[in-house]
């Protein structure tokens, strides 16, 4: 970031003489600094986690959710400035609205993406307006199979087998790259989702985080839904089983 | 254009261009007396639509405030409409000033809702009793576009013709000779406020089923019921 | 076309005794029904139509049903045209009248659950706000002289009390332990009051009996019914629904096959 400061950083309408936007890349930063979310889509179905930061302990538990539901059968996970990201979503919601009072079925989650990228793009033209400051992750289980895309604040968008945004996401593309995502199934995902989460969490700057499970797929019967408390609680328990051997190897190596 | 009028959609005997009518009668009737110090005012429970009963339980009256109630007959759905406003409203007055609105305000604010809907009415006959600032009991009738009027007594609703002359008679003692009217206490009114509509049930089908009484003392409201024939 | 019916003979004389008449006080509609309208015409009439439907209330639930028939006049034209929903789950809902309007209204309201669903706080719409709402829908429409052709019956559990309340395309609304529109109004009530004076603490078993007993009763009389009935209960317990086909024959004349299923438990 040389160039901060030399004039072409005060509006997303233009571009630095190297072809830059600044204000976009600004709202990447701000996505950086918020917790970790990653989307893992294996055979059966799509798994979002979320390292939800929680700053004070004066908090209510399970306040200012990350992951939301769009339509019935799509899910969205959110990192960066939560207002900014819930605009997205009830934006999101409208578009799946419209299409269903449209044509009488759920919207392809490839539709969907295309005009949730297309409004956030919108946001990076124009003087007037910043850009959102937040990334999406959409996620759906269609007629052939999981699908997963991630949004980033300039609008340009991808369809994963497995991403990860936030603080830890070089970490946790790392995890994540260790997987055979495309066999496993929904249970195991949600177990390697949980032990990511806790593994990138960073304990010493970040103290307290709560973990946001949710996941849609063969078993849920399309049905995008928080992961029931039963699986949680087991996924949460083996995470922090998987840490603890982690560090007990930590300290034979010292 | 009516799908009929097609000559290859014509359907003899098929889907029939009613035209359509906003309002219904649903019958009902209302009688209100004030006394000085108190002041009754009762509806019956029919709800009905032509020849059919639509449900013998739907009390007309709507308590608007400790010392305001409103009866309304006439058609049920504007009933609704407008009740369900003027307690919006009656709530916005109460958070804008902190006392509840004393039953003439009402009662000219009533007024005012009626005749903003002059050239598209409520079709409802509304009756509304109350205490005043003094604690006298008031009634206040109205046609159905606003016009409105304070009585003692008051008769409205399907049966309104039928009660109306009773009422003058036995309350107000009207056109009769070396009477001097006086005020009528509680018991004898509640009996007349009875008999008028054991008399309406007798010969109006649109009122039946049961009565409810609402009577609005500096204590409270209290509720009563009666029982009317159903048939 | 709509000079078949003249407007004014529709148009009620006097709302109440000695009061005033519907067109002295506005202008409504001689002109309205008369005129060629061609452009301005809004829906002054259903086409193809679901005919009554039946409400009762019992010990712990309600229940509605009708059957599954959608009339185009006379012609009994679609045979399977359920017009009972599941709302939530506590709430269920029948309709009859225009099934068009039906459907656009079923339209909105899954939308309205879905929408809720989404907010994710645990709350779901109660049958009495459901019926509330409705209300305000119907006369909404019918002020701007465009009605859903509808009466709908709103069916459900507000905390774990039975709750039966009906809408009509004005917006005239009640709630009452037995409903029925339509035909239903003048055959079946009459049987349904009988029978719960007769016996005011119904059971679900009792309900259902009576519900099937006035079914019939409509299918002897009411041209526009059919023997294909869609019920659902909504109990303390769960909903259930019963699309049915019947065990019994309604009649010498015509020997059809009942069988009640129970399809659907949530």
């Amino acid at each position: 970031m040389s160039s901060i400061g030399t004039g072409y950083d005060l509006s997303a309408s233009q571009f630095s003489p190297d072809g830059r936007v600044f204000q976009v890349e600004y709202a990447h930063k701000a996505v950086e600094n918020s917790g970790t979310v990653i989307g893992l889509r294996g055979k059966d179905g799509v798994v979002f986690a979320v390292e939800k930061l929680v700053t004070s302990k004066l908090y209510e538990p399970g306040a200012n959710k990350r992951i939301f539901n769009i339509d019935k059968n799509v899910g969205m996970a959110v990192s960066g400035l939560i207002s900014d990201a819930r605009q997205i979503v009830e934006t999101a919601r409208t578009e799946a609205m419209n299409y269903r009072a449209q044509y009488g079925s759920n919207i392809p989650l490839r539709f969907l993406n295309d005009r949730v990228s297309m409004y956030m793009h919108a946001y990076t033209l124009y003087s007037a307006v910043r850009p959102f400051g937040c990334s999406v992750i959409l996620g759906a289980y269609e007629a052939d199979g999981p699908v997963m895309y991630m949004i980033d604040p300039s609008g340009v968008s991808y369809g994963y087998y497995g991403c990860a945004v936030g603080k830890a996401k070089q970490a946790a593309k790392t995890e994540i790259e260790k997987l055979k995502l495309s066999d496993m199934t929904c249970k195991d995902l949600v177990k390697e989702a949980a032990r990511i989460i806790y593994l990138v969490h960073d304990e010493l700057k970040d103290k307290q985080f709560e973990l946001e499970l949710s996941w849609v797929g063969a078993d849920t019967k399309g049905v995008f839904e928080r992961v029931p408390q039963s699986v949680f609680q087991e996924a949460e328990k083996s995470a922090k089983a998987a840490m603890e051997d982690e560090s007990d190897s930590d300290t034979e190596d010292m | 254009m009516a799908v009929n009028s097609l000559a290859a959609y014509n359907t003899y005997g098929g889907p029939k261009s009613i035209p359509f009518v906003p309002y219904a009668d649903n019958g009902g009737s209302v009688v209100a007396i004030a006394g000085d110090d108190y002041v009754l005012v009762a509806s019956d429970t029919r709800l009905s639509s032509g020849f059919s009963i639509y449900t013998r339980e739907q009390s007309k009256l709507f308590r608007l405030s400790d010392t305001t109630v409103l009866g309304c007959s006439g058609c049920w759905c504007d009933t609704l409409t407008l009740a369900r406003i003027l307690e919006a409203r009656l709530q916005m007055y109460l958070h804008e000033h902190n006392k509840p609105m004393s039953t003439p305000a009402v009662a000219q604010m009533l007024c005012t809702m009626l005749y903003y809907k002059r050239f598209f009415p409520y079709y409802v006959s509304n009756v509304l009793a109350g205490l005043d600032e003094e604690g006298k009991g008031c009634v206040y009738s109205y046609d159905p576009i606003g016009y409105c009027q304070q009585t003692k007594f008051k008769a409205s609703g399907s049966s309104g013709a039928l009660l109306q002359p009773l009422l003058d008679n036995q309350i107000g003692y009207q056109n009769m000779e070396n009477v001097t009217p006086e005020p009528i206490c509680m018991e004898k009114a509640m009996a007349i406020l009875k008999d008028t509509f054991i008399s309406a049930a007798e010969r109006d089908i649109y009122t039946g089923d049961s009565i409810f009484i609402n009577i609005i003392t500096k204590d409270g409201i209290q509720e009563e019921k009666f029982t009317l024939r159903r048939d | 076309m709509a000079s078949v019916v003249s407007g004014s003979l529709c148009i009620p004389a006097r709302l109440w005794q000695n009061g005033p008449s519907a067109s002295c006080l506005f202008n409504l509609s001689d002109g309205l029904a008369d005129q060629n309208t061609y452009f301005a015409q809004r829906s002054q009439a259903p086409i193809t139509t679901g005919t009554s439907v039946l409400g009762i209330t019992f010990e712990g639930g309600v229940a509605i049903a009708a059957d599954i028939l959608g009339s185009y006049g006379s012609l009994a034209r679609f045979r399977n045209c359920p017009r009972i929903m599941h709302v939530n789950d506590n709430i269920i809902l029948g309709a009859g009248g225009d099934y068009a309007d039906y459907q656009y209204l079923k339209d909105v309201i899954e939308q309205k659950i879905l929408e809720e669903e989404c907010l994710d706080d645990g709350f779901s719409i109660k049958p009495k706000a459901l019926h509330c709402w409705l209300t305000r829908v119907m006369y909404n429409r019918r002020s701007k002289f465009d009605p859903f052709w509808n009466n709908f019956i709103v069916g459900g559990l507000q905390d774990d009390e039975p709750f039966l309340g009906t809408v009509d395309k004005l917006g005239t609304a009640y709630v009452d332990r037995h409903i029925a529109t339509g035909y239903g109004a003048y055959m079946a009530l009459p049987l349904m009051r009988e029978e719960v004076e007769r016996n005011p603490i119904m059971t679900k078993d009792a309900a259902q009996k009576l519900l099937v007993k006035c079914l019939e009763v409509l299918y002897y009389r009411d041209s526009r019914s059919f023997p294909k009935v869609k019920l659902i209960f909504d109990c303390l317990m769960s909903l259930q629904s019963l699309l049915s086909t019947c065990s019994f024959s309604f009649s010498p004349y015509c020997q059809l096959f009942y069988l009640f299923l129970i399809s659907a438990t949530i």
